[in-house]
């Protein structure tokens, strides 16, 4: 099922233009900071850094991609894993096989992980290229000021990147449940991206700290952490505890609704 | 070996109205099975329970002897093909890939590999071995179907369930379906085939189920269907006689004269009067019959023949008496006419 999965999106266009889109993102940093330097001594975010070392343009662009685009990836990949099928027709064939359901909404989950890692990965490996081909490699300034060999910057660089598809396969979660719920994919798509849209108005909504430690956006960013010294693990350590919560609820409730519905369409 | 398809009580009710309703269902193995019945008489409904696509509101229904519950996986279904309403595939694939993937999609792997290895097979099975390379996009619906009939196909199926496979294809295609299922069947493969098209089943199947309002209300050989056997017309220069001649013949009923061609309610059997000297019904019932009228004008009459009589024995049996048979014509009650007194007034969508 994972297979087939994976092997029917790389046939599919829409998994190549999101792929150029998400590359783009990137280039696009690199190519404004050759036009548009920052001024010497500017902040230490990861984009101004990004001209001191080609390593923090990925960086850079996962920081910009998180909050929005790889909400929109999961919510194209999983809004349209189950949905897609159903208003397609081909659900019915796939479960006739004959196969458990569960196998199938597992089987559609781990691709649609494997697919946000790939997505990540088309952002880190041209952000790298377009990078360290501008700016050059070396070793890695932190945010605090220190500095890390390059090899023990990729290592970083490589868990932000595993964080951040961690961040958004709890949103994927989310979608693939929502999925199960309608014979709509474009209509799980928007609701699940909807859904990661609300998050981020409650997460900007002071008054409603109390729901904060709650939300998946309020830690999709803190790969950020990785970059100082000492790194501290607390807000990561939260953050990969709510994603875990957020999948194994959401993965649960679309088995079971998955389990007991009748499949109509 | 048991029936390849039980279902038993098999009831599913949507908003308190039952699409099929205490159904008691048996196919044997081997046969080719011709469930037919409106549209909305809940044969889909039927097939997606035997699937396990959806859940039984009562009843249980049961494929190779095993229980099929939705959600789960069902062994016995690994040996079932199925075709449930338009074929449906991932359109941005060719057909190849579609089959390719959906063999590939589940099951053991030892399922997987033979499902693999016959893919050229059922392609060329169905006649899409040369289209198989096109996307699905660009495919006719004639060609999907074919396509979905080789998704069927790609188990090696004992068991095939088929939801109104011949929509969409062309007659010489129906023609070439129809011989595939009988040739399926014939093979020993269970052929259980949905329709509204009765001459489908008629022509095809061993066995024909009626379905309608989700009740099964006649089932049997397509030939049993028909409650009052073989019909034929006979034109004869002298009908009075002709009964009489016909009358000692066994199995040779001769109905009331028919009314004039063309007249409205050419139903002969229950509306016309029954004494048989009578030539015309229409007239206010004479009760002295023969003479008023010499029976000399060539007129027709219609029998309906239950076996052992066949036609060849009437005519012998008419010129034997020295009568002159200038026309016998076989009539068949056609089927839709059955049909549709069984379903009655129920051939509207619901």
């Amino acid at each position: 099922m994972f297979r087939v999965e994976l092997g029917k999106s790389f046939r599919r266009w829409r998994t190549w233009v999101l792929a150029v889109v998400l590359g783009a993102v990137p280039a696009l940093i690199v190519v404004a900071l050759v036009l548009n330097p920052p001024p010497p001594g500017a902040g230490g975010d990861f984009i101004n850094l990004a001209t001191r070392n080609g390593l923090f343009a990925p960086l850079a662009a996962l920081a910009v991609v998180q909050p929005f685009l790889l909400p929109l990836t999961a919510g194209l990949l999983s809004g349209d894993a189950i949905a897609g099928e159903a208003s397609a027709g081909t659900l019915r064939y796939l479960l006739v096989r004959p196969v458990r359901r569960s196998a199938v909404v597992l089987g559609k989950y781990a691709a649609i992980v494997a697919l946000l890692c790939a997505a990540v990965g088309v952002i880190v490996a041209v952000g790298l290229l377009a990078g360290s081909l501008t700016f050059g490699l070396g070793e890695v300034p932190t945010l605090s000021g220190s500095t890390l060999s390059l090899g023990e910057g990729f290592v970083r660089l490589l868990g932000a990147g595993l964080y951040a598809v961690a961040g958004v396969a709890g949103l994927a979660a989310v979608g693939l449940f929502i999925s199960t719920l309608t014979e709509s994919g474009p209509g799980a798509t928007v609701a699940t991206v909807a859904v990661a849209i609300i998050g981020q108005i409650l997460g900007a909504l002071a008054s409603l700290d109390f729901l904060h430690p709650y939300l998946l956006n309020t830690y999709w960013l803190a790969f950020f952490e990785l970059f100082r010294s000492p790194v501290s693990f607390d807000l990561m350590g939260q953050g990969l505890t709510v994603f875990a919560a957020y999948v194994a609820v959401f993965l649960g409730l679309a088995l079971t609704v998955m389990s007991r519905r009748d499949v109509l369409s | 070996m048991g029936a390849a398809l039980a279902a038993r009580g098999l009831t599913k009710a949507y908003g308190g109205v039952a699409a099929v309703d205490d159904l008691d269902l048996t196919v044997e193995p081997g046969t080719l099975y011709g469930f037919l019945g409106p549209n909305g008489a809940g044969k889909t409904t039927t097939i997606r329970m035997m699937l396990g696509l959806i859940h039984a509101s009562a009843g249980e229904v049961e494929v190779l002897g095993e229980r099929v519950t939705p959600g789960k996986g069902v062994a016995a279904l690994r040996r079932v093909g199925a075709l449930v309403e338009e074929p449906a595939f991932w359109r941005y694939l060719s057909g190849r890939k579609n089959l390719e993937y959906f063999a590939r999609a589940a099951g053991p792997a030892e399922d997987r590999r033979a499902r693999l290895g016959r893919l050229d097979e059922v392609l060329d099975v169905v006649g899409l071995g040369d289209a198989a390379g096109k996307k699905v996009r660009a495919y006719s619906q004639g060609m999907r179907q074919r396509l979905g009939i080789a998704r069927a196909l790609l188990g090696a199926p004992d068991v095939l369930l088929l939801d109104e496979p011949t929509n969409g294809l062309d007659p010489q295609g129906i023609a070439e379906m129809r011989a595939l299922l009988r040739r399926l069947a014939d093979g020993g493969t269970t052929v259980f085939v949905s329709s509204h098209l009765l001459a489908e089943v008629e022509v095809a199947c061993d066995v024909v189920g009626v379905l309608t309002r989700g009740k099964l209300v006649a089932e049997g050989p397509p030939s049993n269907l028909r409650p009052s056997g073989d019909r034929l017309r006979v034109t004869v220069d002298d009908p009075v006689r002709a009964r009489k001649a016909l009358a000692d013949v066994e199995g040779v009923t001769v109905d009331a004269d028919p009314a004039p061609d063309g007249a409205p309610g050419d139903r002969p059997l229950a509306a016309a009067p029954s004494d048989p000297a009578l030539a015309r019904p229409a007239a206010p019932a004479p009760s002295d019959p023969g003479p008023t009228r010499p029976g000399l004008a060539p007129a027709a009459l219609r029998l309906t023949l239950t076996r052992p009589a066949r036609a060849a024995e009437v005519n012998a049996t008419l010129v034997a008496a020295g009568l002159e048979v200038s026309e016998l014509t076989p009539e068949h009650e056609s089927l839709e006419d059955v049909f549709l007194d069984l379903v009655g007034d129920d051939h509207v969508p619901r």
